[in-house]
């Protein structure tokens, strides 16, 4: 830790979220190393292995076009579990809400959250409320655990990458961080772009019964984007990726919108989106699974693991360069969810 | 039609790279070119361009990012300011994570001034209408590009007849340090890659001066990686040729003579002073600053704050970086102790800055 005080680039998602998280947080609360990090834990359990994960929720603002901090706070911690492998099993609410919040906005969060709960098929079991002092608070932030169940016998894993391996993505980079950027008092935007929140869950059961054990891991490139979660999976398992620009799909708004804002898509959060990391032999009929299923109408593949290696991503540009990839530094934009 | 993807077709790409080929095609020495602009250089990174260039072709990085070149001294300044009371202190974003002598505008945020990021400084004077109780000051920190629109945010809180409005000027023009760095014995540059931006605003006439007098070819360039490719091509036949003409290539936005409305307001507002640079040095004519008509306008004359003891962090190699002399890979600091988490310069920090574009892309 470079600082000694909380700076708003450690909620980034990027390096200083990973320095706070590996020199702070995860050596006093559990101490599991880097290579064990994944986005749920796996617990013993009876039938199945049960997986758990928890996540907070303080975007701002907190309605942005397509969405809403409620269907987010559920669906990010059911894509949680669903990069685990797990099926989703029930959920908990904590809502720390600031004195002044209008009712109305409260009961639309709610409502939009039991929408998003009823359409991931996952039953909200328990919850908790504070609420804090005007000023002391920002409207309302909202924490999600999660519980699931992980049904089949091998592990999904951020360390389970392996020279040869396709990269997949189920769809265009980008929107959630543009669509809630975009909303912003301030950044008036004629773009329209909505959130890509979604529900991965089904998407993950289709991957898995196209692909089975050749599906080596899944993640959600959500803060910090595409580029920061391989860059993660890379170190994660010792590899090296490269991508392809051309194949990597941006909506026209969005690549307009970071044109114009300096910012690279690749580094732009998503809340609807999973990078599957499949053997080269599943890789197609993976990729026909994912275009068949809503959610994955516009799948692509936009690279591959190209052999062992220390963590390192590259990518050829779009008109034949190089380049390499690294984790989002700082913040980019802060608050996104 | 979206303007971005037209102008990174891979085909016209390779058409282009061939055409540069042809065009040094039995030039044996090694040619080299600058892009004075941030934005180039962190699109020429972005895109992979140096890898694809013949060997005879060398890019070095040149001195036209704002917030590099500004002096930790102005960090400082806008450090003692946000801490007054009841001053809110508005800015773009990258100059809130550049690092002063002790302290940056990031770690006052955190310990409780009121520092906002803006887009605009219009935002800046809509802050300043709905908190007619505080002082906010806009730090006004560019070149020709973002200048006209500081100057518009004056004229307009004139017109509203706003008292609480203010600019911390470090404003800067472009074709002095191109001319002090063409002088420059230790550095021999071959071509200009002329800024899109600021010459939309000053016009190709600009750079008449260092094409005439200097002999050195200039190309006013876009920024999408086909106009890179095709301003590198036009620099390096006239190098081949010996020649050195002004061309524009990015001729869908520029025009010779600039935008003469754009300079009228600028000059409105601000006149010609000498300014200082991070890493060159004072050069005369360079700055501009608020003229005396507009002084209520001006946070230094307006403001008087004891400001700190400038420091430099020892061994910070921006200056010669900013220079184009040496790149960032060779200076010692650069990925172990400076990173972008931890800048010791601000060349890392900004989203221009050279050295977070090598951070970032790789070299």
């Amino acid at each position: 830790m470079n600082s000694d005080i909380i700076l708003l680039g450690h909620g980034s998602g990027g390096k200083l979220s990973h320095q706070l998280l590996d020199d702070l947080i995860i050596p006093i609360l559990s101490g599991i190393g880097p290579r064990d990090q994944n986005d749920a834990a796996l617990l013993p359990g009876g039938e199945g292995r049960l997986a758990f994960t928890t996540d907070s929720y303080v975007v701002d603002p907190i309605f942005f076009p397509g969405g809403d901090i409620g269907d987010l706070a559920v669906n990010g911690t059911v894509n949680d579990l669903a990069m685990a492998g797990a099926r989703p099993l029930a959920l908990s609410v904590g809502l720390i809400l600031e004195e002044g919040l209008p009712l109305v906005d409260l009961r639309r969060v709610l409502e939009s959250m039991r929408a998003a709960a009823d359409a991931a098929g996952v039953a909200i079991v328990t919850g908790d409320t504070k609420v804090v002092p005007r000023g002391k608070g920002d409207k309302i932030f909202i924490n999600t655990s999660g519980v699931g169940v992980v049904e089949h016998d091998f592990e999904l894993r951020g360390s389970g990458a392996r020279p040869g391996d396709r990269i997949l993505i189920n769809g265009p980079v980008g929107d959630h961080g543009m669509a809630v950027l975009a909303s912003r008092e301030g950044l008036e935007l004629e773009a329209d772009i909505r959130t890509d929140s979604a529900p991965l869950n089904s998407l993950v059961e289709t991957i898995l019964s196209a692909g089975g054990e050749a599906v080596h891991a899944l993640r959600d490139p959500t803060r910090g984007g595409v580029a920061t979660t391989l860059k993660e999976i890379a170190r994660q398992s010792q590899v090296e990726i490269l991508l392809q620009e051309k194949a990597i799909p941006v909506r026209d708004a969005v690549r307009g919108a970071c044109a114009i804002l300096g910012l690279d898509p690749l580094f732009v959060a998503n809340e609807g989106k999973l990078l599957a990391v499949v053997a080269p032999e599943a890789a197609a009929d993976v990729l026909a699974a994912m275009r068949r299923h809503p959610a994955g109408t516009e799948a692509a593949v936009i690279g591959e693991v190209v052999g062992e290696g220390n963590g390192r991503v590259v990518m050829t540009t779009l008109i034949g360069g190089r380049r390499s990839i690294e984790m989002l530094s700082g913040e980019q934009l802060p608050r996104i969810c | 039609m979206t303007y971005t993807t037209e102008f990174r077709d891979p085909a016209v790409a390779t058409r282009l790279l061939e055409k540069i080929r042809e065009a040094v095609a039995g030039y044996s020495q090694t040619m080299t070119l600058m892009e004075v602009c941030g934005t180039h250089t962190m699109a020429i990174y972005q895109h992979g361009v140096r890898a694809l260039l013949p060997e005879q072709i060398r890019l070095i990085s040149g001195p036209g990012c704002p917030v590099c070149v500004t002096p930790v001294d102005y960090v400082d300044h806008a450090v003692a300011l946000c801490r007054r009371p009841d001053t809110i202190v508005a800015t773009f974003g990258d100059m809130v994570r550049v690092p002063g002598s002790t302290s940056s505008l990031q770690r006052e945020k955190a310990l409780g001034s009121d520092v906002r990021i803006v887009y605009s400084p219009l935002d800046a004077v809509a802050l300043a209408r709905k908190n007619p109780q505080k002082e906010v000051v806009f730090l006004g920190v560019g070149f020709e590009t973002t200048t006209p629109t500081i100057a518009g945010s004056i004229l307009q809180a004139q017109k509203e007849r706003i008292e609480n409005y203010s600019v911390l000027p470090s404003h800067k023009t472009i074709p002095g340090p191109m001319a002090a760095l063409t002088a420059d014995p230790d550095l021999k540059v071959d071509g200009y890659i002329c800024p899109a931006h600021v010459s939309a605003v000053i016009g190709s006439e600009g750079y008449e001066p260092l094409a005439r007098d200097c002999g050195v070819p200039c190309v006013v360039t876009g920024f999408e990686p086909l106009d890179i490719l095709q301003g590198i091509e036009m620099l390096a036949r006239q190098v081949v040729a010996g020649e050195a003409r002004v061309e524009i290539q990015y001729s869908r936005i520029v025009r010779p003579q600039g935008n003469e409305r754009a300079r009228q307001v600028l000059y409105e507002v601000f006149e010609p002073c000498d300014a200082r640079w991070r890493g060159i040095g004072v050069i005369p004519g360079s700055g501009l600053c608020i003229r005396e008509k507009y002084s209520k306008f001006d946070a230094i004359r307006k403001l008087p704050v004891r400001v700190e003891e400038p420091r430099e962090h020892a061994g910070c190699q921006c200056g010669e970086i900013l220079k184009g002399k040496i790149s960032p890979s060779e200076c010692a600091l650069f990925r172990t102790v400076c990173t972008p988490e931890n800048p010791a310069g601000a060349c890392m920090v900004s989203s221009e800055g050279t050295c977070a574009a090598e951070y970032k892309y790789g070299g």
